[in-house]
Formats: C-alpha cells, structure tokens, sequence
C-alpha cells in the first residue's frame, strides 16, 4: 500500500516537474552562494556515508567534492544533503540540489521524463548472485526452487523476477526492506542465495561474512547498473562542468598523472597532458572555469583510480576489484574524451 | 510461704511451625505455580523457554561480548558476542548526528536542557504560568545552541543537526505546539457553531484518514515542486509543521473523548453560575477532561515520540536514522544488533518514564474521582 502511494506520489511529482520552469545559469548561483549543492546517499557504504565524525566520504561524495574543487579549489565548499530514494528526484528538480551524486542508474526515462543530465559514468555495476560455497553451484541457471534474500522496492526485486521468469526457474523470495537485515537474513541461513548489485555482495562478503572464504559470487550479471552523477535539464554549462570533472579524472589516470606526482607533468611536453594541467590554456575558460581547474581537482582529489581504490577498493573493507571500471587501456569501461 | 503461688500462666507452649505444605517458599510455588495441572505445563514451559533464552543472551551481551576498543576484525572473528565498540566507536555519531565534531557539546547541553525541562515540569511545585516562559527561555537557549552564530558561537544550519537534539526538537516541540491546537481542535468539534465545527471535523478526518509517512513524503518531496523554482522552505522545517498538524488531529481526538466523559450537570451548573464560553471551559470543563484524557493523551505521546523516527524516509537523521548512517561505514558494517538495542534502550527509556509518570499524574489528578 505504501510502495502505491509512493509510487503515486512520484508520478504526480514527475508530472508537475517536468512542466516546471528551469533556473538560471547555475554556475553563476553556485558562485554566489560559495557552494555546491549536492546529494548524496544517506547511507551506502563507500559511495556516500558519513564517518564516525560526521564527514561525508565516498566515492559519489567525491565526485561532489571534486566539482566543488573544479569551481573553488576547496573540497570543503560543498553542502551534502542527504537524500533517500524516493527524495532524489524532486530534490534535484525542485533545484534543492545542483548535483545528484548518489548511486543513481542511468536510464532512459530517467534521462528523458525525469529530466535529467547524465555526467558519465563513475561506476559501472550489475546485479549478481551470492550463494554458500557448500551448495555446490557454479552457475545462476542452477539455482531452481532456492530461496532469494533481496531487498525490497529496488530494481534489484524486478530484475530477479524478470531474470528467473526468463530461465523458467523457480524461486522463492525473502523480500526485506533494509539492506542490513538482508544481510543478516542470507548469512542466518533463511534464504540460499542473496543478490544485490555485484559491488554490494562483494562488500558485504569482504566485510560482512563471518568467513568469506565460505561464499561465492557466481559468474551471471543479471543486470546493467551503470551509476552515474546528475544534473537537472537546462543549464549546458553547468552539465559540461560536472560532466568534465568525471572526464578530468579518468583521462588523468590514462595519462598516469596522480595527486602526488602531479607537478612533475606541469614541464611534460605532452600537449593534452598541457591542456589538461593548465599550462596552456583554454579548456578551463571554455568551461567558464579557472584554467588551473583539473590541475586543482586532481590536487585535491586524485585521480579516477585513487578515487576509486581510497573508497571502494582492495584495499578498503569493501575490497572492489577494478572489474568494468578499470581504464579502457586495461579491460574495462572508463574512458575520458579528448581535452581538446 | 504459705504455699506455692501457682504459676497461673500455662505453660510456654512449644513454637510449632505450620506445616511445610501451607507456608513457606515451597507452599507458595505449589499453590501459585502448580496448583493445576495446566498451570504446571505452564510453568514447565516457561522456565524451559527462560533458560533456553536468558543464558544465550546473557552471554551474548556481556559474557562474550568484545570490548569497547576491540577494533571491527576482532568483532567480526566472533559474532558469538556484542562489538560494544562500535557503540563506543560510533556513540557522538549515533547521538549527535553530522553536527560539527568539535562542537558536539552544543547538542550535549541541549539533551540536557531538554532533560531537565521536562524533568522540572513533571513537579507539581512548577506548575504556574512563570513555568511557561521557563520553558520558552529554555527553548531559546536551545536555538542558540542549535543554530549558533551569536555569542561566538559558529553557526550549524539545521540540516547538520541530527541524533538525540532531532529527536527531541521534533517530538517535543511538535507536541507543545500541538497540543493548544488540539484543545481548539476538540472544542470547535463540539461547538454548536456550524462552520466551526464543519471545520475541525474536516481536519482531523482529513488527517488522521491519511498515514503520517504520507503526510512527511508530501510535506518534503511534493511540497517543494508546487514552490517557484530557487525557493526552498527549510525540510527540518516542513517535517515539524507535518508532525504538529498530525499530532494535533490525533490529540484532539483524546481530548474530546475527556469532554465528552464529563457529566451534563458540569456544563449546566457552570452555565448557571452564568459562566462566559471561555470561563466555563477554562476553569470547569477542561481541568476536568484533560485529567480524564491523560492516559489517551500520553499513548500519543509515546506514539509521537517514535514515530518521529519516520523522518528517516525524508533524509533527516534522527536518532534513529543517525545508527543507520553509523551502520553504512565500511569498516563497521554488519553491527546493527548493537546499533538497534542501543537506540532503542534510549527510546525505552524515554516511554518508559512518560508512562510511569502519567501513571502517577492520573493518580494525582484523579483523586476526586476514585471511589
């Protein structure tokens, strides 16, 4: 009844924004005002969550932070406002934030009828499978009859449904609304399978799991979760500078320039790495930004690869390969266009 | 001596113990516990299900349990106890939320103005009108602690605010201002006034006829798209205003429920004294009907007080959602037993203290009315 209204509620809230009248240039508000905007998760680990002193880090809090230092050089100028599911979307219609960093999927109608611009995409993920290693299964076609923990309201649900419908297996589900409790339930062995998005079984298995020698991920990727920042319909400027600032740090990783050795390539004689950094200039004014902007965020925040490997990756509880979101160079997804 | 005195007295009769089986901690559990035969399944049963549970628990919770400094491998090693340190670790969060770390004694002070304040209301001995402003300068210094921004203090804008200070600011101050709404509320239903009473009773059906998860979803995602675009009104804001307007629908129902207990021959006699409205309600009725609706009253109070929690859904993080945040942290993930009993010992131990006090607050106002 509750997921209804809400579902209700959202149509209405869709309906009466996409009507509504776009804001003006909000570079030149942001400016004014001396901070960014931006929304993130109120909680998922290593994407958006805060630390035990209340500072937002994450992957998604990044991103806000590197936009925030792209127009101020300050990570710190950035306002997080915390936003659940069902909130993101007219809090960034409504113009409460500038920028949507929070685990959001790419879609069609997202793009189009939510009215939304997608920066690319900072983690390209997919819904998996996690089964016990005592099972005895090897693939996702084998799990017919078992019990699937999964969380509720999520396209995780409908993607499960779709998938076993698809193969003609059966399942039952254990349908639960917080992710914890999802956990718990799986590794309390009330269900034979969890699924959720690939990153969070492996956080879960890295961090969670009582042994998680014990636990398998199988191979089937059921779904397409690429998760990009936003930004609201009409104001270009304002998208090609978030948009860029996710380019800005994959085309540092691809030229190897980090946060520490950043200083070195100011004397290289390589004309993009030049563009890039500032010392010839163009690009920063192009954006209607400082030229030194990439050579700050990549300062402050580092670039793709750090991002993502001080958040989510081997190294941090959550233990995320690269997988999809190494550099194209590398097997994977990421990409930056040419700073030209 | 002519004689012997008789010793008239009889002679000291040896002290004899009733029988075992009539008195006595054996009599008592044989008449209590197993004086029939489904009594005593009963009793089996229960102490079956007690030890089964209470040794696990007991183990769990303190025999296991990790220390407050055990880092999460170590929890994670044994989940066969507590990881209290995750309560240590996580405990300014949980109570304080995002407010700044350094000046998390700002909402410290505020629990405790809050604390006092309440505490101080329930004595009798308060209970004048210069209580009332009290209470004002109490809530002032809690805005000032809050928000800051003067006397040196750095300002924190609302959205930082969070844990036990939100709690409380929501349920206490939602219940303040909705409680003289309530009265009007409960009163207008009753008037013979036509459009008055049209109007109160559209309110509160209007109201209490939707879920508050309802109400705070329209008050924090609809209401901004209806607002012209770059104006915002503040979301802590909206959520409070959603919580009185609810609250005062639900209050005003307990309250008519008091109203309606009192005996005809009340409102008639104030009448006869030729009382005005305001007289006759103020200084006959009502004393009377909110003594009556004071255990009415006090579930939504307790009610309210929770639900509070369900401002998690609009991205507020209230005691509540703050131990959800605190449960988001990769290093610290997957404690949430802990989280979970630690706020609700809090919330129980507010309830509870409401509950016991209205107990006593019933008694007390209720005298002329026992038999």
């Amino acid at each position: 009844m509750k997921a209804v209204f809400l579902a209700a509620a959202a149509t209405i809230a869709l309906g009466v924004a996409s009507g509504a009248a776009q804001a003006g240039p909000t570079l030149d508000a942001i400016k004014q005002r001396g901070f960014v905007q931006c929304g993130v998760n109120t909680g998922l680990a290593g994407f958006g969550n805060p630390d035990s002193a209340g500072n937002w880090t994450g992957l998604d809090v990044d991103y806000c932070r590197a936009v925030a230092v792209a127009l101020f050089n300050d990570p710190n100028k950035v306002k997080f406002t915390p936003l659940s599911a069902q909130q993101r979307f007219p809090a960034i219609q409504s113009g409460e934030v500038d920028l949507l960093s929070r685990n959001t999927t790419v879609t069609l109608t997202r793009d189009t009828s939510v009215g939304l611009n997608f920066a690319p995409v900072t983690y390209y993920d997919g819904q998996g499978f996690m089964v016990p290693k005592k099972l005895g299964v090897k693939s996702a076609k084998e799990l017919s009859g078992a019990t699937v923990c999964v969380q509720s309201g999520t396209t995780t649900e409908l993607n499960l449904a779709d998938y076993f419908r698809t193969n003609n297996l059966q399942y039952n589900p254990v349908v639960i609304e917080s992710v914890d409790e999802v956990n718990a339930a799986y590794f309390a062995g009330r269900c034979d399978v969890l699924t959720t998005d690939a990153s969070g079984l492996a956080g879960t298995r890295a961090a969670v799991a009582p042994n998680p020698d014990d636990h398998i991920i199988l191979p089937e990727i059921i779904s397409k979760e690429p998760l990009a920042p936003a930004v609201r319909h009409g104001d270009d400027q304002w998208f090609d500078i978030v948009k860029w600032t996710v380019y800005g740090a994959i085309a540092a990783e691809e030229k190897g320039i980090t946060s520490k050795n950043l200083d070195e390539f100011l004397t290289s004689k390589d004309p993009e790495i030049q563009r890039m950094l500032g010392v010839a200039p163009g690009m920063g004014g192009a954006l209607g930004l400082d030229d030194k902007w990439l050579y700050n965020v990549i300062k402050k925040m580092g670039n793709y690869g750090e991002i993502f490997e001080r958040n989510v990756g081997v190294k941090t509880p959550l233990k995320l390969e690269r997988g999809l979101n190494a550099l194209w160079t590398k097997g994977g997804m990421q990409y930056a266009m040419p700073f030209r | 001596m002519t004689g012997t005195v008789e010793n008239t007295a009889p002679p000291a009769m040896a002290e004899e113990r009733p029988p075992v089986a009539t008195v006595g901690p054996l009599a008592w559990v044989r008449n209590n516990l197993f004086n029939t035969w489904y009594n005593a399944l009963l009793t089996v049963l229960i102490v079956w299900a007690v030890l089964r549970v209470v040794p696990p628990l007991v183990d769990w919770l303190v025999i296991k349990a990790h220390g407050f400094g055990a880092p999460p491998q170590e929890c994670r090693a044994d989940l066969g106890g507590a990881c209290w340190a995750f309560v240590a670790e996580k405990l300014r969060f949980i109570m304080f939320g995002m407010f700044p770390y350094d000046e998390q004694w700002r909402p410290l002070l505020v629990i405790v103005i809050f604390i006092a304040l309440l505490g101080a209301s329930c004595d009798r001995r308060f209970w004048h009108a210069w209580f009332g402003l009290v209470w004002l300068a109490g809530l002032a210094v809690v805005g000032v602690l809050m928000w800051g921004g003067v006397l040196g203090l750095t300002p924190v804008e609302n959205t930082y605010w969070g844990g036990l200070p939100l709690t409380l600011i929501l349920s206490v101050i939602g219940l303040a201002v909705a409680f003289p709404f309530s009265i009007l509320l409960a009163l207008g239903r009753r008037s013979t006034m036509p459009a008055v009473k049209a109007i109160c009773v559209t309110y509160i059906e209007l109201i209490r006829g939707v879920p508050l998860i309802s109400l705070l979803f329209m008050a924090s995602v609809m209401f901004p798209l209806f607002l012209p675009t770059g104006v915002t009104v503040d979301k802590l804001l909206r959520a409070q205003v959603a919580f009185i307007l609810f609250a005062a629908a639900y209050m005003a129902e307990a309250i008519r429920g008091g109203l309606q207990a009192i005996p005809k021959g009340q409102y008639e006699a104030a009448d006869g004294l030729g009382l005005s409205y305001w007289q006759k309600m103020g200084k006959v009725i009502l004393p009377q009907a909110l003594a009556i609706s004071i255990p009415p009253l006090v579930n939504t109070f307790i009610s309210f007080f929770k639900d509070t929690s369900l401002v998690i859904i609009i991205g507020l993080y209230d005691l509540l959602g703050s131990a959800k945040a605190a449960l988001t942290d990769p290093s610290w993930r997957g404690f949430y037993r802990e989280a979970y009993l630690f706020i609700g010992l809090i919330y129980w131990a507010f309830c509870f203290f409401m509950s016991k006090y209205s107990q006593r607050l019933e008694r007390d106002l209720n005298r002329s009315r026992r038999h």
